[in-house]
């Protein structure tokens, strides 16, 4: 099908974007790489009245490191950010994360700003991003704001944000070295939308866990943190039965729902095998093996 | 619902037109340049046959509204096969039996044409990867797998 009739506006700047925003109210969207967006509208699943397409504004185009970690700007591409130097320098994580979203003509287009603000629980970027932990900068009438990542997903699809306001970059929390990543997911195919997957952090010193992320994609509202798991794991010397522990927790007192592509029992087991595996994965990054 | 006018540039040619904002690149160039390599499948951003190159890289043109890429330059597969004789990424599908009904075809030479370019030396496994973009629901891949080997060969100008 084809996209409702909308007006569509050209930003030239984050300001001016946020000017659009206020001017238009509350039938306004951003538009960056309209990678959900437009197949949503196509769909006329969405029907927004007005776009403003922010692609086109040079101070949100950029991405690199920033003193604190990795910023990306709103209109970065997500191929852009996936094969950047710094990106898989500060935040290896989210690098993995958007290979494994939709198939490189999709992240030639898309944002990772974009993904994040458009909170699909199921989806990738969101819980790399919260699994490093970071935050979000949003612009408004009223001038700019903070958001932790802690606090950025707020339900399906649903974010802090507020009318008349865009995120126009976030930033992702440098970890020190000797951390180890892991991401993985499971899906019909490599392609398909993930039925779950898992995104963890894992920092050593002295061979003994110190600082441990732990977030679950697909089984819930909101990209989950498993404080359980992070609890198992710091202070543990990493090995298999840590891991398996951590796992176990990771998947316990969730209630992922059932659909067409596995029921919640099915999703809950995904859970924690997924958990273990990057768990596994991690902590051999973290020691220097990979 | 607003209207613009485009300026692009379309496989070399200079290309303008006035379009509603909600028009797709992809019935821009199908139904207004008359450029009917660019299949409409899912027009969701799904099946990858409405793909083009925008400024050198593979995109969906279902779900990239048409002022979305003014200025841009876009390439599609008229391009490819300017003349009579084919170019050999067309000749390799066509050698190999990369296709059947070729509904996909024009999307799955224009994603060849660029993972060719970006890795001249691609192996089986990358070429299905990167091919995992498009669907074809009549050749299971494999063919089109050996035509974009043979035809990378070639365009490194060895023989086979």
């Amino acid at each position: 099908m084809k996209s409702p009739p909308f007006d569509y506006h050209r930003a030239r700047s984050a300001a001016e974007a946020a000017a659009l925003l206020g001017e238009l109210g509350f039938d306004a969207r951003i538009l960056a790489g309209g990678q959900s967006l437009v197949p949503l509208m196509n769909l006329r699943l969405a029907a927004p009245g007005h776009l403003v397409d922010i692609t086109g504004a040079p101070d949100l185009a950029g991405v690199g490191a920033n003193g604190s970690g990795l910023s990306v700007g709103a209109a970065a591409r997500q191929r852009t950010v996936e094969l950047h130097a710094d990106t898989l320098a500060i935040a290896p994580v989210l690098a993995d994360a958007i290979s494994n979203a939709g198939q490189v003509p999709v992240r030639h287009q898309g944002t990772v700003v974009g993904s994040l603000a458009h909170a699909d629980p199921s989806a990738e970027m969101p819980a790399a991003f919260k699994a490093q932990g970071g935050s979000v900068t949003v612009q408004g009438a009223g001038g700019t704001r903070e958001i932790p990542s802690e606090e950025f997903f707020e339900g399906y699809f649903t974010t802090p944000l507020e009318e008349g306001e865009l995120v126009t970059a976030v930033t992702v929390d440098a970890w020190p070295t000797g951390t180890g990543h892991g991401f993985l997911e499971f899906g019909v195919t490599a392609e398909s939308w993930p039925i779950a997957l898992a995104a963890v952090l894992i920092h050593t010193s002295g061979g003994v866990i110190d600082r441990a992320s732990v977030v679950l994609g697909g089984v819930a509202e909101v990209p989950l943190r498993r404080s359980g798991a992070e609890a198992t794991l710091v202070g543990s010397v990493p090995g298999a039965e840590v891991f398996e522990a951590a796992a176990e927790a990771a998947a316990t007192g969730i209630e992922p729902l059932s659909d067409s592509f596995g029921s919640g029992a099915y999703r809950k087991k995904l859970a924690r095998v997924l958990t273990r595996r990057a768990l596994t994965t991690a902590a051999a990054r973290a020691g220097g093996d990979a | 619902m607003s209207i613009h006018d485009i300026s692009v540039t379309v496989n070399g040619a200079a290309a303008s037109g006035t379009v509603e904002s909600r028009r797709s690149l992809a019935d821009f160039l199908r139904r207004e340049l008359g450029l009917v390599s660019v299949h409409f499948g899912c027009e969701q951003g799904a099946c990858g046959a409405c793909t083009v190159l925008v400024d050198g890289r593979s995109v969906r043109s279902c779900i990239l509204f048409a002022v979305q890429a003014d200025g841009a330059e876009i390439q599609t597969v008229e391009s490819l096969a300017p003349g009579a004789e084919l170019h050999p990424l067309q000749e390799a599908f066509r050698r190999h039996q990369g296709l059947q009904c070729g509904f996909c075809t024009p999307g799955m030479l224009l994603r060849s044409l660029e993972l060719i370019g970006d890795n001249p030396n691609l192996t089986a496994t990358e070429a299905r990867e990167g091919i995992s973009s498009n669907m074809c629901r009549c050749t299971g891949y494999q063919y089109i797998v050996d035509a974009v080997l043979d035809a990378a060969a070639e365009m490194r100008g060895e023989e086979d």
